[in-house]
């Protein structure tokens, strides 16, 4: 009998952990080699790694040309980067004339101040500052397009980086706020509302963008009177927020279907209508969880504006592709393609990274 | 209808909620059955009955977070319909506080509490805070106030959520289940902040299965099967001479 009851002698005082678990050490034990199957992969990749940085080094760097006007300038064996100083204009700004390009700098710099209070709320003065926020878009498209005392400058003149960048943030401004209202829709209990917001969605995600593009650029004009005729980047900026407020809205709904029916009934009984009750509990909630498909969304939508390369419309991709054509430059393939990569990924990434400090940043009290 | 469906104390002319032939469906499922009660001003009443049996939706009716298909419902003068605004201003008079606590985890506690009389109550921030504290304070964890829901053991969310209730000032408190979720260590904490409210002249409808709580402080214990009431007597009556032979069996598993 008494060997089934037994009591404490004396109760454990805390200890540190061993030594071996925590520093450099540690840290390499935990990560790299906490298996024999861990550590032979670690090793593996150290190898691919030593095989591929000095082949790409040597291409891009070491074995590179630089100057030079046309392609027969680049007589070694790596890669051929005479062009970027000729065309670099090109690459980032289209046909936007170069004494105005000073526009395009400033609303891109404006850009700065008017994303800080927004990305980051605990920014001192950030309440002020969402104000330049909220205007920015119209600042933006005054400075892009002119008018007012301000040169105009037609919209077929915008090209290069700054058209995938302006068609991409307006895309992303909008199609959240859209894509909200679409879930809510979905969600409604008036079946009408239900019917169409979830018939909008499963047309828009049912159909390539590519086909959208090609009847916004096409089919619309001929359809609509003449009077009616949207300008091609801004059919094109209402289409890719359609096509991309969609997507957002199945995330966000995955969001609201994950709280548990009690937040939105508490909320209700403390008599928060609604919308309060949306946008003071529910969305908050919801939108936390679904950081990651939206910018999942996001960064694919930003991707998708190299497809108005099918409209005829010359973002960055469509300059480098034409630009690989003419002869002094032919068969630059890798080296334009690898180029404008770059651009692509170094904006991913950051959208990639600020999601992941948004996550850890509300990831308060649990 | 029968004596046990009038109040037992409170004042009897003036009744705050009045329900006359209630019923509702769940698709082809027949929830509540045709249920008569009125309740008086300051009036605790204690529902209790098996799983399934409405108890639940009885109260969720009353504050319309079920509706009802048929029957009146009024509740302190004003009826329940489909109108949006009577349904706004029963639901910040009349507190709820759920099984599950329900507080909102993205906000702190005091935020939790702030948050009603701000948006429905319009009351600046300051007034709101100062509300909340005191009511923080009566419920014993105004230390508490700035930690979130996940930072407290169950019995202090509930005690939290009781708070935040009293925030919007009812004149009525629902409990469903407060403290079916609870380990029983917690158990005690809550309903000593239950009875502390209940003689302070509350009006409480309670649905549990604390009958030691019952004893204590209700005027009325309802017992529900089937969607419909069984039995109402005062609590010494019903517990020592239950009528029907369902309470009788009901009371044999549960006491």
């Amino acid at each position: 009998m008494s060997t089934f009851h037994r009591t404490t002698a004396e109760m454990v005082t805390p200890r540190p952990p061993p030594p071996l678990s925590r520093g450099v050490i540690g840290w390499l034990r935990a990560n790299l080699f906490s298996s024999w199957f861990n550590a032979a992969m670690t090793l593996l990749a150290v190898y691919l790694l030593w095989l591929l940085v000095p082949g790409i080094l040597r291409w891009g760097l070491l074995d590179a040309d630089f100057a030079g006007t046309t392609r027969f300038d680049c007589q070694s064996a790596g890669a051929c980067w005479a062009w970027v100083d000729q065309r670099i204009y090109q690459f980032l700004y289209g046909f936007y004339p170069p004494e105005q390009a000073w526009r395009v700098n400033l609303a891109l710099t404006l850009l700065i101040p008017a994303l800080l209070p927004v990305l980051f709320d605990r920014m001192p003065g950030a309440r002020w500052a969402r104000w330049f926020s909220l205007a920015y878009p119209f600042v933006a498209a005054f400075l892009l397009v002119g008018g007012y005392g301000l040169a105009e400058v037609p919209t077929d003149r915008f090209g290069g980086f700054m058209l995938n960048v302006a068609v991409g943030l307006a895309g992303i401004l909008l199609s959240l706020p859209f894509g909200i209202l679409l879930a809510l829709g979905r969600r409604s209990q008036l079946p009408l509302v239900r019917l169409l917001s979830t018939a909008f969605i499963e047309t828009f995600r049912g159909i390539p963008l590519v086909t959208f593009m090609f009847a916004a650029a096409l089919l619309l004009p001929i359809f609509l009177p003449p009077r009616f005729n949207l300008d091609l980047i801004m059919r094109v900026i209402i289409l890719v927020t359609m096509y991309a407020s969609a997507y957002i809205a199945e995330v966000v709904r995955g969001g609201l279907q994950s709280l548990p029916r009690g937040q939105y009934e508490a909320a209700q009984a403390l008599g928060l209508g609604y919308w309060r009750a949306m946008r003071l509990v529910i969305l908050p909630q919801a939108l936390k969880v679904s950081i990651p498909g939206i910018v999942n969304t996001f960064i694919a939508l930003f991707k998708d504006t190299t497809l108005v390369i099918v409209i005829g419309l010359f973002d960055i991709l469509n300059i480098g592709t034409s630009m690989i054509a003419n002869p002094n430059w032919l068969g630059l393939g890798t080296e334009v393609y690898a180029f404008i990569s770059i651009f692509f990924f170094v904006i991913c990434f950051a959208m990639s990274r600020y999601s992941l400090h948004l996550e850890r940043r509300l990831d308060v009290g649990r | 209808m029968s004596d046990a469906d009038q109040p037992r104390t409170g004042d009897g002319n003036a009744p705050i909620i009045e329900i006359r032939g209630l019923n509702k469906w769940y698709g082809g499922f027949h929830a509540l059955r045709d249920i008569n009660l009125t309740v008086g001003r300051g009036e605790r009443i204690v529902i209790c009955g098996p799983s399934g049996s409405g108890k639940s939706t009885l109260i969720r009716c009353i504050n319309r977070l079920e509706h009802h298909e048929q029957g009146t419902l009024m509740v302190d003068g004003t009826m329940l319909t489909n109108d949006v605004k009577n349904i706004e201003a029963i639901r910040s008079e009349v507190g709820m506080v759920f099984q599950q606590f329900n507080l909102f985890p993205h906000l702190t506690v005091l935020e939790n509490c702030t948050l009603a009389p701000i948006w429905v109550r319009r009351m600046p921030k300051a007034d709101a805070e100062r509300l909340a504290l005191e009511y923080l304070q009566r419920v014993h964890i105004p230390e508490q106030a700035h930690k979130y829901p996940g930072q407290l053991s169950g019995g202090q969310q509930q005690r939290v959520a009781i708070a935040r209730s009293l925030c919007m000032r009812p004149t009525i408190m629902l409990f469903d289940e407060p403290t079916s979720a609870l380990d029983p260590e917690m158990i005690k904490e809550v309903l000593e902040v239950m009875v502390d409210l209940a003689r302070s002249g509350m009006t409480m409808l309670v649905i549990t299965h604390e009958m030691g709580f019952a004893k204590e402080v209700a005027d009325r214990v309802i017992f529900m099967d089937e969607g419909q009431i069984v039995e109402a007597a005062a609590p010494a009556e019903f517990f020592t001479n239950p009528r029907s032979e369902r309470t009788k069996l009901f009371l044999s598993q549960i006491l």
